[in-house]
């Protein structure tokens, strides 16, 4: 099934390129309905997935974190930039080379009430994929569609089941085993536990993390909750309003965040320990708009740290640690050994 | 790997599944509006499929010579008195010496079959034409609801004589006509679902798997825009045996001898006070027919939008 | 943040919610949304109610100011507000103490306000209706309040229409709104959860600066541990439309008796304490129309496995003081000399042994 060149399967190997991916939203207004401004929803983003590993992508709603995994699966268009996997810009891709590839990277999303057909019964939601492809002939479509039941934890009778008849969590793993049964090698994960409730939650994410090591699957973890990003990733990057702020190992993230804005994120959170006395980093008011970002570094208006030169010089990714990058022109004095 | 089966969750007894459609009966069938609009339309059905068994006489043949009529009789009814030796005509007899009753139970052939194929016809070529607009958008969107909105500015029963008269009066014509009317509603209708469906995340799943826009359009989209049209459509029946009745009467729709409700009531409109029968009864028959298309279109609604499941409280 | 200050334990109730139960009647059957719920809060503080989707919690806040529609309906019980049982008050009655006395402010910030008034004439509303106040000075009061809420140049945004706002500045106009009239108890219903997390670190900030300041009491009702941990000061964990624990909330953090509570707990991924998996809870929720017989929780209860418990699948434990200060519905800590079950130690320290 690889019919795309995959390289040496080294540790290290990049299985995904992210090169400064641009993605503007055009608005519309007025009697003509002319392009008045644009929602700079990315903005020149570049990240890579090393193969088998999570790569966390977190941030606040509107950041583009979601734009980010949906440019990469071509679901939507991205305005510029690159999208290489195992070597191949999948952004140049058509036709059938582009049918191929969707077999490769595989997406499962948020809302597990919106993502199902909810007039099919869930196996033929399962088996639709391998239909698409012209995988083998019926009987065996429904032998890896029972396949990718069993792997996430759901029983064979499930499969002539409606999605209106199964829970949150069921009809999320019902997501999963959608994406699964094409045997793909990289999945993005679109806030696949956010609409759920913390115990089944905790299910899903250890099905995610099962299912990564039996497999030997990629993931892009995009999500809001950093507890939750924290406990699934190997690395994590933090986007604000378009732009990545940083990108580190988990532990050197969560143990030692350079940029403010990450740093805000983290004590923002509230801990389960209510004798846990923290300094807390309130922000001040809201995100700003997608639409008209603010000059320089975008996070400017609401940095505790933010000096004269933040709104006029945009800061660029900084790597002050091996393999953690920020891009803050004074995240130095955070560095700790 | 066996994390916890939550096949728990699920009683085991409810083995069956429940599709939709399933449901969508199951709460139609409680209402009574719509019992009542599905019990009319099927004795409907059942009068139009078995009108040779059911009506006594040929709907065009007149009694002169055969039997002691006279013109614009009343209704003879045995049981409610009539002399036992007269026939028994129990709606009365026309200008034309014909059994109304007779001509009453064939007409229903006739609105049946107007109603559902010029809202089949509507159908077809509104859900094809909103479709495309709502799923390409852009300018096909624009030049095709532009067109929609332009037939919508004429008043639709104007419209439809407009059209009557370009391509000749008779039921045929009046068919098209109504079925023109109509496609800008179900245009509407379809655009506006498929809009709203198109950007839902079972969609964007199916695209993921690199299914083609066709096959998203019409097995994914499509299909989960039936519920507003079925609905448009089961009221939009009851709209255009109206629209046909009444062009019928204006006398551009069904020629005589057709027994079609619209032209009786036409061609006997003058005698409202003389023979009221003959206005009455197929008058009757013309509100009865919408009457149970707009309950069972009513019910439809309330039985297939989820806000309104939850009705009924026994105390 | 400041650490903060505990309120007096041994201060009266200013409500009092006694065997409260709420009932849909629907198609498929008789929904027990809310089944015999016990609580209470004491002036000036803030109670917790927490609880997983679908287990009444935000049944029972509705039901407390009778808000309950058709299908709906409350069915039994008590609501004692300041001596008062409000449920046996004519709906006139209500209509006062809503808003005046008690008010409430809801996930939805933006769906709450009307979008066709200036959100300054929606808080000059609330003293309308409850004050006869001059529309001028009433004004005055509502831009005083948004000053109180941390909106900012509250003169020009008293102006502006809803739609015009973020969510954390429609929730922060919410909160004027239910604060305007100063209440005695606010009911919060996750008010926090369509907020980014640095926002809802703004709200959650506001809301405990009025309860200390104002002295209001808060019913603060979430599925959040978090939020519980750093804003309640005391705790009800609802489950399948009933109390399963009661109790103060370092208490419930260090040492949580209920098997569910526990699970709760071990189930959520903390920031900084990476696991290898969490601990799950089995199963799902039960259909609130055709519940378990015996303990609702026990067909997902690991517990009740571990120490061969009989009888949590035939009866049911009531809420009971298991310590001082610590209720919890649980058969473990009952002692029932009639089952021959093997009963335990009061204290749950089986349950951490529960995976490796």
């Amino acid at each position: 099934m690889t019919a795309l060149p995959s390289q040496p399967n080294g540790r290290n190997s990049k299985l995904v390129e992210v090169r400064n991916l641009v993605k503007y939203f055009p608005v519309r207004g007025g009697v003509l309905q002319q392009v008045v401004a644009h929602v700079q929803a990315v903005d020149d983003v570049s990240f890579e997935i090393i193969e088998g590993e999570t790569l966390g992508l977190v941030g606040e709603s509107g950041c583009g974190k979601t734009t980010v995994g949906r440019t990469m699966l071509r679901l939507e268009e991205p305005t510029s930039g690159q999208v290489l996997f195992s070597g191949v810009d999948t952004l140049s891709l058509k036709g059938d080379d582009l049918k191929r590839l969707r077999r490769e990277m595989q997406i499962v999303f948020q809302d597990p009430f919106a993502s199902l057909d909810p007039r099919l019964p869930i196996g033929e939601s399962i088996a639709e994929g391998l239909i698409i492809h012209g995988a083998g002939n019926a009987r065996e479509r429904y032998a890896q569609v029972i396949e990718a039941l069993g792997r996430v934890g759901l029983e064979v009778y499930h499969a002539n089941r409606y999605p209106h008849e199964f829970s949150g969590g069921q009809r999320q793993r019902i997501g999963i085993a959608r994406a699964l049964v094409m045997s793909p090698r990289f999945i993005v994960l679109d806030e696949p536990v956010s609409a759920l409730d913390v115990s089944i939650q905790a299910e899903v994410l250890n099905i995610l993390k099962e299912l990564q090591d039996s497999m030997g699957l990629t993931y892009l973890f995009v999500a809001h909750n950093l507890a939750v990003v924290e406990h699934i990733s190997d690395r994590v990057a933090v986007m604000y309003l378009g732009k990545i702020v940083e990108v580190a190992g988990r532990a050197d993230l969560f143990h030692n965040p350079l940029h403010p804005y990450t740093q805000a994120l983290m004590s923002a959170i509230p801990m389960p320990d209510p004798t846990l006395k923290r300094d807390r980093v309130i922000l001040k008011g809201d995100v700003p708009s997608p639409l008209n970002p603010p000059s320089g570094c975008r996070f400017h208006p609401r940095c505790p740290i933010a000096e004269e030169r933040c709104s006029v010089e945009e800061p660029l990714l900084r790597e002050l640690k091996p393999g953690h990058t920020v891009a803050c022109h004074f995240a130095d004095q955070f560095v700790m050994s | 790997m066996t994390s916890i089966p939550e096949a728990a969750a699920l009683p085991a007894a409810s083995l069956r599944s429940n599709s939709l459609l399933r449901l969508t009966l199951r709460r139609l069938t409680r209402q009574r509006n719509a019992r009542v609009g599905l019990t009319i339309l099927i004795s409907l059905i059942l009068v139009a499929a078995f009108a040779p068994l059911i009506a006594p006489y040929e709907p065009n043949r007149d009694l002169i010579g055969i039997e002691p009529v006279t013109q614009r009789q009343k209704p003879c009814i045995h049981l409610l008195g009539c002399p036992a030796d007269q026939p028994q005509h129990i709606m009365g007899i026309d200008a034309n010496y014909r059994d109304v009753f007779s001509r009453v139970v064939y007409g229903t052939r006739v609105s049946l079959m107007v109603g559902f194929t010029t809202i089949g016809m509507a159908i077809l070529v509104g859900t094809l034409l909103g479709a495309v607009a709502g799923y390409a958008g852009g300018w096909a969107d624009n030049v095709i609801m532009r067109f929609m909105d332009v037939l919508l500015a004429f008043p639709g029963f104007l419209l439809a004589i407009a059209i009557i008269t370009v391509l000749g009066r008779g039921l045929q014509n009046a068919l098209y006509a109504i079925a023109i009317v109509n496609i800008p509603h179900f245009a509407r209708v379809v655009r506006a679902s498929v809009l709203s469906i198109k950007e839902q995340e079972f969609v964007a799943a199916t695209r993921a798997l690199g299914a083609s826009d066709t096959r998203i359009l019409f097995l994914r989209i499509l299909p989960n825009a039936l519920p507003p049209l079925i609905v448009q459509g089961t009221l939009g029946i009851a709209g255009a045996i109206l629209e046909a009745a009444a062009l019928s009467f204006l006398g551009i729709g069904a020629q005589p001898p057709t027994p079609e409700w619209g032209t009786m009531l036409g061609t006997e409109r003058n005698q409202v006070f003389t023979a009221p029968h003959l206005v009455f009864f197929p008058g009757i028959a013309i509100m009865i027919t919408v009457l149970a298309f707009n309950l069972l279109g009513d019910g439809l609604r309330d039985a297939m939008d989820p806000r309104l499941a939850q009705v009924s409280k026994p105390r | 943040m400041a650490i903060r200050k505990r309120k007096p334990n041994g201060s009266a109730p200013i409500l009092e919610v006694r065997n409260l139960t709420t009932y849909f009647y629907t198609e498929d059957g008789v929904v027990k949304a809310v089944d015999g719920v016990d609580f209470f809060v004491r002036h000036g503080e803030v109670l917790g109610l927490v609880g997983e989707s679908g287990c009444g919690k935000s049944i029972t806040s509705l039901s407390i100011l009778r808000l309950i529609d058709r299908p709906g309906e409350i069915v039994a019980g008590e609501v004692v507000f300041e001596g008062d049982d409000l449920l046996k008050k004519p709906m006139a009655d209500m209509v006062d103490i809503r808003g005046d006395r008690i008010s409430m402010i809801f996930q939805q910030p933006k769906s709450s306000l009307n979008p066709v008034f200036t959100i300054g004439d929606q808080i000059v509303e609330v003293f309308e209706i409850h004050e006869q106040a001059d529309k001028e000075a009433a004004w005055e009061k509502a831009v005083g309040l948004l000053r109180l809420v941390g909106i900012a140049d509250p003169e020009s945004k008293a102006h502006t229409y809803p739609h015009q706002l973020s969510g954390g500045q429609a929730q922060r106009v919410m909160i004027a709104m239910a604060m305007a009239l100063q209440p005695e108890l606010l009911i919060a219903d996750e008010p926090t959860t369509a907020l980014d997390v640095t926002i809802q670190a703004q709200i959650l900030d506001l809301i405990r600066e009025l309860n200390e300041a104002t002295g209001t009491a808060v019913i603060l009702i979430t599925h959040d541990l978090g939020l519980i941990a750093e804003m309640a000061d005391r705790v009800a964990v609802m489950y399948a439309g009933r109390i399963v624990e009661e109790v103060e909330v370092e208490t419930l953090f260090k040492q949580a008796l209920h098997p569910y509570t526990q699970g709760l707990i071990d189930s959520i991924p903390v920031l900084g304490a990476v696991k290898e998996r969490l601990n799950t809870i089995p199963g799902g929720v039960p259909n609130l129309i055709d519940l378990p017989p015996g303990c609702r929780f026990a067909p997902r209860c690991r517990a009740r496995e571990e120490y061969g418990l009989s009888i949590c699948t035939e009866v049911e434990p009531s809420l009971a003081e298991a310590k001082p200060g610590h209720k919890v519905r649980c058969w473990l800590y009952e002692d029932h000399s009639g089952h021959d079950a093997p009963l335990k130690p009061r204290e749950a320290k089986a349950r951490k042994k529960d995976r490796p």
